[in-house]
């Protein structure tokens, strides 16, 4: 479903090379797992595969279902089924969250050549996705993610992932600022999201996240590569010796 | 009110004064009245303020009026539905009062101004112009003709909104709305500035809140963007008065809303939350001046400017702390979401304070979309156009989401979509 093949990206701004040569398959129905120490370009590359203008691909190429996104801007990316859950989803006062589900629910829809969701039909997803994720209906009258606690927050990105189906979810960093109830529910979110034509990318820092979300993949990034692949047995032992030893071995 | 030798005149300026000499024995009121719109004629044959006028730099008048139309008798403005259902509305339609479309409301006493002018009942001082450079002032006053004089009696709670309905059909139009709102009255009003055609109108409304008195006013100014609008909102508060005056600017060419508040009684709240949407090639100034003059009175004010194309937006806000005014707590805001490389914004908050146990302060932001915002709405599917507009209307939102009153919230956000369609 995914294939990253050489990529290189870098800051827009300042030219600091980040992704330097990462190559990465993901297959559907997989679980992958992307590892790594602070400032091995784990969120780099999640903005880059949604599409986020502050980077720019140098050379190499992202596939997606065979076909290049590197010419598709965010909201195609977005409207084709690319999901990205943010480390630190933004606060946009002024546009309540029901309002934005449903221009965001709609938006996709009508990219896809699909009439938009009637009102009700739309109250009815919400609240049953809500539900699942222990969410208050009251919290979606809120301005986007203002006031939201960490916790909160990071369960509203699985209500918008659960409710816009996408086919490649790359979650960052979705642990961070999670106590374990918290932690709990949107693991269970996710796994409930498993399925044979759908992929996830979990971008995460530690183990521990995975021990509720179980990879089938696991990928140890450093300096923007893929240094060593394998099984969940990788995470464990990174959980074990820490990464220098695999950095030291890639060396 | 400008002190610099003129050399010539602009044609604005003599077709101003031409039509004072051909619209003099038509003009309601004598004596007094006639001595104040003579002073008032003298003033703008000085010449219209330019930006060497500090209370004018942004909105050079004299160079910005380049055409002053003529007076159209035979144009038609029709009564436009209220912006509130079940509102009473108060027609003015080309500058003349619709007299046989008066509702009648307990506790409230409603004359056309050319009648109250005419009779010798209105207070001349009225018309006194404000400080030296009040040219807004100065044009009303040399030409009002009519308007509404609206008196509301101490203890009346109007159960519906009053809309003062001012509107134009081309050409000229000088209409003035003096209010008396009684002490411990609750009251909501909505001043409508509209029109089409290519109009010069002017418009002064002159509040004067009683003690307790609660009132909401509501400015909402959507001229076609070929008429030149030119007006001013002065209110003095009683005793423990609360006003709140928002205003809506959506339209017109070359547009200057003047606010000059007196918090004259101790307690009393004044509030201003504006939402000014700027396209096209126009200039809209809204300029402020508070006097807190008494202890104990509070205010905050936020502004906000959407600007695109070519426009050019101004906001001028000086809040005066008199000396004996302790406890003045006083907050100013100006935000300005400028869209585009051509549009222009100028923003001057002054404070003055001559008390020393106050809490005052301003601030002013002008920031393009935040394109962190921006993406993220993008990431999830919603595309570049739709999610700019979204972003846009919310900024203004905030402000107008303040106003507690629901069916004035849904009415005002149909005219920003309304704008938005054509502008956005």
């Amino acid at each position: 479903m995914l294939e990253i093949k050489n990529l290189h990206a870098r800051i827009a701004e300042d030219g600091t090379e980040i992704i330097r040569g990462l190559n990465l398959t993901v297959k559907a129905g997989e679980v992958a797992a992307i590892m790594g120490p602070n400032g091995s370009g784990k969120s780099t590359l999640s903005y880059v595969l949604a599409g986020r203008e502050d980077y720019e691909v140098t050379e190499g190429e992202i596939l997606y279902n065979g076909e290049s996104i590197l010419e598709m801007d965010p909201a195609e990316r977005a409207a084709s089924g690319i999901f990205l859950a943010f480390q630190y989803p933004m606060e946009i006062p002024g546009v309540a969250t029901m309002e934005f589900l449903k221009v965001a629910m709609n938006a996709q829809r009508k990219a896809r050549g699909e009439e938009p969701l009637t009102i009700p039909e739309f109250l009815k997803r919400v609240k049953a996705a809500a539900g699942t994720l222990d969410m208050d209906m009251a919290m979606l009258k809120r301005p986007l993610n203002v006031g939201f606690s960490g916790g909160e927050k990071k369960r509203a990105e699985i209500l918008q992932m659960k409710l816009l189906q996408p086919k490649l979810c790359v979650l960052d960093e979705t642990d961070s600022g999670l106590d374990i109830d918290a932690l709990k529910i949107v693991a269970d979110g996710v796994n409930a999201l498993r399925s044979p034509d759908r992929a996830i990318v979990v971008i995460t820092h530690y183990q521990r996240l995975l021990e509720h979300i179980v990879p089938d993949t696991v990928h140890v990034l450093y300096k923007g590569q893929v240094i060593k692949s394998g099984d969940k047995s990788l995470a464990m032992e990174l959980e074990a010796n820490g990464y220098a030893g695999i950095i030291e071995e890639a060396a | 009110m400008n002190m610099h030798a003129i050399p010539q005149r602009t044609s604005a300026e003599t077709a101003l004064i031409d039509a004072f000499g051909e619209r003099l024995s038509l003009l309601p009121g004598d004596g007094e009245i006639m001595v104040r719109r003579d002073e008032a004629i003298e003033r703008l044959k000085a010449g219209l303020p330019t930006k060497r006028v500090e209370s004018w730099h942004y909105t050079d008048l004299r160079r910005l009026l380049t055409a002053v139309p003529q007076y159209d008798g035979s144009a038609k403005a029709e009564v436009l539905s209220p912006i509130l259902e079940g509102s009473a509305v108060l027609p003015v339609l080309n500058g003349v009062a619709a007299t046989n479309k008066l509702p009648t409301l307990d506790g409230v006493t409603i004359q056309p101004l050319a009648e109250k002018l005419a009779d010798g009942s209105f207070a001349a001082a009225a018309l006194d112009l404000y400080g030296n450079d009040d040219a807004v002032g100065a044009l009303n006053t040399a030409f009002v003709a009519d308007g509404y004089f609206v008196d509301i009696a101490a203890g009346t709670e109007l159960a519906t909104p009053l809309e003062l309905q001012n509107v134009q059909a081309g050409g000229q139009t000088h209409v003035r709305f003096p209010v008396r709102i009684g002490k411990g009255a609750r009251v909501t009003v909505l001043e409508r500035q509209a029109g089409e055609g290519t109009a010069l109108a002017s418009s002064v409304s002159q509040l004067l809140v009683g003690d307790d008195a609660e009132v909401l006013w509501l400015i909402e100014q959507e001229q076609a963007d070929t008429a030149t609008h030119l007006a001013q909102f002065k209110a003095s508060l009683g005793k423990n008065a609360k006003l709140t005056l928002f205003v809506m600017n959506t339209g017109g060419k070359l547009v200057r809303q003047e606010i000059i508040v007196d918090a004259a009684g101790e307690g009393s709240v004044f509030t201003l939350r504006g939402v000014n949407l700027l396209a096209g090639d126009t200039h809209t100034d809204v300029t402020m001046v508070l006097d807190h003059s008494v202890p104990h009175t509070t205010s905050t004010e936020v502004v906000r400017y959407v600007i695109t194309d070519k426009a050019q937006g101004v906001f001028q806000g000086r809040i005066n702390v008199a000396q004996k005014a302790q406890k003045t707590d006083a907050k100013m805001a100006c935000n300005t979401l400028l869209l585009s490389d051509d549009g222009e914004f100028s923003v001057k908050p002054e404070l003055e304070i001559f008390a020393d146990d106050v809490q005052c302060g301003h601030g002013a932001t002008v920031t393009e979309i935040n394109h962190d915002h921006l993406f993220y709405l993008m990431a999830r599917g919603v595309d570049e156009k739709t999610a700019r507009g979204l972003l846009v209307k919310a900024f203004v939102a905030e402000v107008i989401e303040e106003l507690e009153d629901e069916a004035l919230v849904d009415a005002l956000e149909a005219r920003i979509e309304t704008w938005f369609a054509t502008h956005g």
